[in-house]
């Protein structure tokens, strides 16, 4: 494959413009089918059964009862998914967490399933299942987990990451380190230090759509499995390890999905689905509900973080340090590793030094949630330093922008960059008719700055040409926002043809090469580049027709606005053949023309983002209302603009919602008190404003467009830009994120109070 | 349980079905009358993502008992574009792309067109609050409200 | 489980009455479908009360209004008449739920589902709204506040179902106004809540007060003490004070999900304030 990834600086004909989605009127019309929408014949209804209890022995569950209830076809515990994974570590954790095994980990963890002819069936035959719980002590706090006095979740965790290999167990799982020069020097030559701890409490997706699956299992081990995922192929893979089944023969549909944003990268009732398939003979569809959504599946890390960051009087930052305590949910993670890697990426430091630990808590296993540890790392360190600007006495922009990575830095978890945004949108940011608004009483503006590392990855792309010239194009990476119009758009520039003539869709397991999922903002980066390679690979082809239906060396032939051409002179006399006149001969010139491609997308660029916002604060109830959000990030290159506008907002949007009202509320029980959309708060429509944004776009040189990821970066600054905001306009710096009225209020009555 | 039967009027057209007393309208839509345009986001009235209107009032079809749809008329998602035109919410909705995701979309349109029939020039602030009943989480609201506003002054102009 | 539809209010008294099992009235079901899906109740008879007559109208009378038991939310909000002799009721009404929620819930199912946070039964409670309630034993008018007894529970028998709330007439220079504290902007429930109604004399100064406190205590609170603080007064900054510090001492509030007892407390006062500056705008008083 002699695929040339560099960005060519090429001007665009389609992307750039802002067609309809192609998925679009399904989804307008009720047409468009998710993940519950999809039905067999014979299907059966699957229910799970979850613990009560934060953290409970199994000493025995006796299902027969249940089975011998009317209706019921198969019930199943752990003994039902017997360990086939090898001494695969994360596999066993993602298998525990589908079933329970031996031990309940968390309120909300599956201890058994049935499949039953109907949901009211279902829901009786589980009440009919008896466990035998013993209980354990719990803890679902970071920092208590932390202590040696706490109850121990997993005896065989021993943390690694440390000098000496610990002697005793503990609940945190590792400990990971990066950083260079010397940070005790740096802290020497500071003029001012600002040294703060800060909280943040778990948050969940909240995507609307919850999981739901058709599983199918035939008696020669093949199956089906409908399922709305943000990566079917790892779907495929995770069920086939967890059963026993080759890949090939499970075929994996992703259905359109309704809201992922992490949530749903790896399995959680899916295996559940097939084993009681397989059990029963029959298709199971299983639907959580609202309640098991927030109870069991995917809510981000709550944090515990200390920095300290140096300056000297000229606002030149010369050291800067933080540690930083993620929670994981019961298994491992590396979600304080990416939090301490993220965590002073913007800035230009001499001395930096930052350590993350991994920390085990009884609450549901810690899924990725829109650049995963970000969010926490950036609230803590924008803070410290919108307070050591205003010790140094600077303005918040012109001190980071005295402060930012630029090109040629090297970042503070290692890399060196490449070009990079964080200055130009600081600049932009600067410059914006938002920074220069008047504001009133009690209002208070706020800025942050965020950095995500995007990813690429595994991608396998075919483009068919059919015999009318349109062209079909089958992807790998699921869409979860739109990027079927945006592949759409660059298989359209590549070729040379209009939009209208491409048709994106989203392939199964079974008809396209293996993929990653869509995550790490890779859907448009890495698709795009196979599509690329994919068209190009079809250009070839196109022009060896064309040779061949003109007679001619195809060394002659060059693609040009999705016409072959004919060069030279001596071919002077030809007319252009357009990609559909190409085609329609295509039966008579060779067959079928298409464009594959398998590749691993390197080179994905890093993306910076600038949030400024303005927040009222009702100093007598701590109420607060968001005013005005601006949001300036990075691009790269925006292949349809409103797309990347509504990543901007999107990502804002659920950005305000965590650092607001958005948590996670256990009770000293350690049951979740608050599993539905009535308690856990997120944002509605009249609580917030337009949310303004500037496309910034510096071109990725490792992307034959300059695409870099979108996705992810927007949720990063806003934690931070608010918690400044609310200190700037209740006067009082607020350390504890979500920053509810209770907390605000306390904070202002505590300041009062003196 | 003992079914209950029912005859109601669906989109305009006449629809008699047989359902269990506590089960909900949205699951008699979804399940028994395969539309699926009415989503189920939460099942507690949360959400909004099942909305429909019923007897010209908008309403979450999770918390509607199939049985009380008797002799009412209920609308839904699939009964708003007029054969393949769309109805004026639906288009701006896609040249705004007010939807990403897309889940939560067929409850908004069904709340917007409730709450243009009963305000046709809304202010900004009417519309937010107008579907304030409506969760949608990926595209922070703005391009949702552009939508609306934008079907406003094409449905005044028409 | 059954589903009935009764069409008199007598067959569905003796349908309630007559049940073996748990019996559940359904008029919004914004409650009562939520609690069974989250399988907390799964009554044997559903009896649905829509279809009987006179319970989904309001009636303007020589005494005032009635409100029957059916009549959704939203549909106060359209009543003109009823807007302008109670808004501080017809506003807490319409907080209910969302705009969905509003084309079904009713101010009878608000008082009935008895939570101490319910939005409509602080404003009830400050307007002396009634109760009228029909039984096997026949018809009683009781005052709202005495009909839940707790979270969950009220003092109606097996049997007796709430036909219409009953509101007075006005008397001239009369206003009332509801507030409650929410962290959102809309779909949330009450963290904590005021009702005040106030009635002035010509020159200004309350005569009668009623205030009511939410989410403070087991059931809402009628803050005798806090009407007396106002009677007298034209609302002057130092009775203002007074109200808060009256209204946050009479709390009995928890700490649960939604809010704290501090917080409950401090802006028990804040909204008593607020909302009794409002109802005396709205009664004329300057």
């Amino acid at each position: 494959m002699n695929f040339d990834p560099r960005f060519s600086g090429r001007k665009f004909t389609s992307v750039g413009t802002r067609p309809i989605r192609p998925d679009g009127v399904d989804k307008v019309t009720g047409r468009a089918r998710y993940g519950a929408d999809f039905n067999m014949a014979g299907q059966l209804v699957g229910r799970v059964l979850r613990s009560p209890h934060a953290h409970a022995k199994i000493r025995k569950i006796d299902t027969s009862k249940a089975e011998k209830l009317p209706g019921v076809k198969a019930v199943i515990t752990a003994a039902d998914l017997p360990d086939l994974t090898d001494g695969d570590a994360a596999m066993y954790d993602v298998l525990d967490n589908c079933m329970a095994r031996g031990k309940a980990l968390y309120d909300g963890h599956a201890v058994a399933a049935v499949a039953a002819v109907d949901a009211r069936t279902a829901r009786q035959a589980l009440k009919l299942i008896e466990v035998d719980y013993e209980l354990l002590p719990h803890v679902t706090d970071v920092d208590e987990a932390m202590k040696h006095s706490a109850p121990l979740i997993n005896d065989a965790i021993f943390t690694e990451g440390l000098e000496e290999k610990p002697v005793k167990p503990s609940n945190v799982t590792k400990r990971s380190q990066f950083g260079h020069g010397d940070v005790h020097q740096g802290f020497g030559h500071a003029d001012f230090i600002v040294e703060r701890s800060f909280k943040t409490e778990q948050t969940h997706q909240g995507y609307i759509e919850p999981h739901a699956c058709v599983a199918s299992v035939s008696s020669d081990g093949t199956a089906d499995l409908w399922v709305c995922t943000q990566g079917h192929f790892v779907y495929r893979q995770h069920c086939a390890q967890l059963l026993g089944m080759e890949a090939s023969k499970l075929r994996v549909t992703s259905s359109e999905i309704g809201g992922g944003f992490g949530g749903k990268t790896h399995v959680w009732a899916e295996p559940v689905a097939l084993a009681l398939s397989r059990k029963a003979g029959r298709p199971v569809k299983l639907v959580m509900t609202r309640d098991e959504v927030f109870r069991a599946s995917g809510p981000t890390s709550a944090t515990s973080v200390d920095v300290r960051i140096g300056a000297r009087k000229d606002g030149t930052i010369t050291a800067a340090e933080a540690t930083l305590r993620y929670s994981c949910g019961p298994y491992a993670g590396s979600w304080a590793e990416i939090g301490a890697m993220t965590a002073f990426a913007c800035y230009r430091l001499d001395n930096v030094k930052t350590v993350g630990y991994e920390v085990l808590v009884n609450r549901p296993k810690t899924a990725a949630y829109r650049a995963p540890s970000a969010p926490m790392a950036a609230f803590a360190v924008e803070s410290a330093v919108d307070e050591l600007a205003k010790e140094v006495g600077m303005d918040p922009v012109e001190f980071r922008i005295r402060n930012a990575a630029q090109e040629g830095t090297r970042s503070s978890y290692g890399p060196v960059y490449g070009p990079i945004g964080i200055g130009p949108t600081l600049e932009a940011a600067k410059s914006h008719p938002h920074m220069k608004a008047p504001l009133g009483k009690n209002q208070g503006r706020g800025m942050a700055c965020g950095f995500w590392f995007n990813f690429g990855g595994q991608t396998c792309t075919d483009l068919n040409i059919g015999m009318d010239g349109s062209v079909s194009l089958a992807v790998g990476t699921v869409d979860v926002g739109g990027s079927r119009a945006s592949l759409s758009l660059v298989a359209a520039e590549e070729l040379g043809i209009a939009y209208e003539q491409v048709k994106a869709i989203v392939a199964d397991t079974s008809s396209l090469g293996y993929n990653d999922m869509t995550d790490g903002s890779r859907g448009t980066f890495s698709s795009s580049m196979a599509t690329i390679s994919a068209a190009r690979n079809a250009i070839k082809i196109l022009r060896e027709r064309a040779a061949q239906m003109w007679d001619i060396s195809v060394d002659d032939v060059v693609w040009e606005n999705g016409h072959a051409i004919a060069k030279g002179e001596k071919h002077g006399n030809l007319g252009r053949l357009s990609l559909k006149e190409i085609a329609v001969a295509s039966g008579k010139t060779g067959g079928p023309i298409a464009g594959h491609s398998e590749l691993v997308a390197d080179g994905a660029g890093v993306s910076f983002a600038t949030h400024i916002c303005d927040i009222e604060v009702d100093p007598e109830t701590g109420a607060t209302r968001v005013l005005r959000y601006t949001v300036v990030q990075d691009a790269g290159k925006a292949v349809h603009p409103t797309y990347v506008e509504g990543q901007y907002q999107g990502g804002a949007a659920q950005g305000i919602g965590w650092a607001l009202n958005e948590e996670y509320i256990y009770g000293k029980d350690g049951r979740l008190q608050n599993p539905g959309f009535l308690d856990y708060r997120i944002p509605v429509c009249s609580d917030l404003p337009m949310i303004d944004t500037q496309i910034l776009e510096i071109p990725n040189p490792n992307h034959p467009y300059g695409v870099r990821g979108v996705g992810e970066t927007s949720i990063v600054p806003p934690l931070a830009a608010i918690a400044n905001a609310v200190s700037n306009a209740a006067g009082v710096r607020m350390t504890h994120i979500p920053m509810s009225p209770p907390r605000i209020l306390a904070a202002i009555e505590a300041k009062r109070a003196g | 349980m003992a079914g209950v039967a029912v005859s109601t009027t669906i989109n305009g057209d006449h629809v008699e079905y047989l359902c269990q007393p506590d089960e909900t309208l949205l699951d008699v839509l979804r399940d028994r009358l395969g539309l699926t345009g009415a989503k189920e986001g939460c099942g507690t009235g949360d959400c909004g993502a099942c909305s429909i209107i019923l007897d010209d009032r908008l309403v979450c079809s999770c918390l509607v008992l199939g049985a009380e749809a008797e002799g009412r008329r209920v609308e839904t998602i699939e009964g708003m574009a007029h054969g393949d035109k769309l109805h004026p919410l639906q288009q701006k909705f896609l040249e705004h792309a007010a939807l990403q995701c897309g889940i939560c979309t067929p409850g908004f349109l069904i709340a917007a067109k409730d709450l243009l029939a009963k305000n046709p020039d809304p202010t900004e602030e009417e519309i937010r609050f107008g579907l304030a009943g409506n969760l949608c989480r990926c595209t922070g609201y703005d391009k949702i409200v552009r939508a609306v506003q934008d079907a406003a002054s094409v449905m005044k102009g028409a | 489980m059954r589903y009935i539809r009764p069409l008199s209010i007598e067959d569905a008294v003796g349908q309630l009455a007559g049940s073996a099992g748990t019996a559940a009235i359904l008029a919004g079901g914004s409650d009562l479908l939520v609690r069974m899906k989250g399988g907390f109740v799964e009554p044997d008879l559903i009896v649905d009360i829509k279809a009987i007559e006179g319970l989904s109208e309001i009636r303007e009378t020589a005494d005032g209004f009635s409100i029957g038991a059916a009549v959704p939310c939203a549909v106060l909000g359209e009543s003109a008449a009823l807007k302008k002799a109670w808004p501080g009721v017809v506003e807490a009404a319409k907080l209910i739920g969302s705009k969905q929620v509003q084309g079904r819930c009713t101010i009878t199912g608000n008082l009935c589902n008895a939570s101490p946070a319910a939005d409509s039964v602080p404003a009830l409670v400050a307007a002396g709204a009634r109760a009228s309630v029909v039984g096997p034993a026949g018809r009683r008018t009781i005052p709202v506040e005495s009909v839940p007894t707790g979270p969950g529970k009220t003092s109606l028998a097996k049997g007796e179902i709430i036909e219409a709330i009953l509101l007075d007439k006005r008397p001239p220079r009369s206003g009332d106004a509801y507030l409650r504290f929410i962290p959102r902007t809309e779909m949330d429930i009450a963290v904590v809540s005021a009702g005040v109604n106030l009635t002035l004399d010509e020159s200004g100064v309350v005569i009668a007060a009623r205030v009511a406190i939410g989410a403070a205590a087991p059931t809402v609170l009628l803050v005798e003490e806090a009407a007396q603080v106002l009677i007298g007064s034209k609302l002057d900054e130092a009775a203002l004070e007074r109200l808060a510090k009256v209204c946050s001492g009479a709390c009995r509030p928890i700490d649960d999900k939604r809010g704290t007892v501090e917080f409950r407390r401090k802006v028990a006062g804040v909204l008593a304030k607020r909302a009794a500056t409002s109802a005396y705008a709205r009664a004329g008083g300057k």
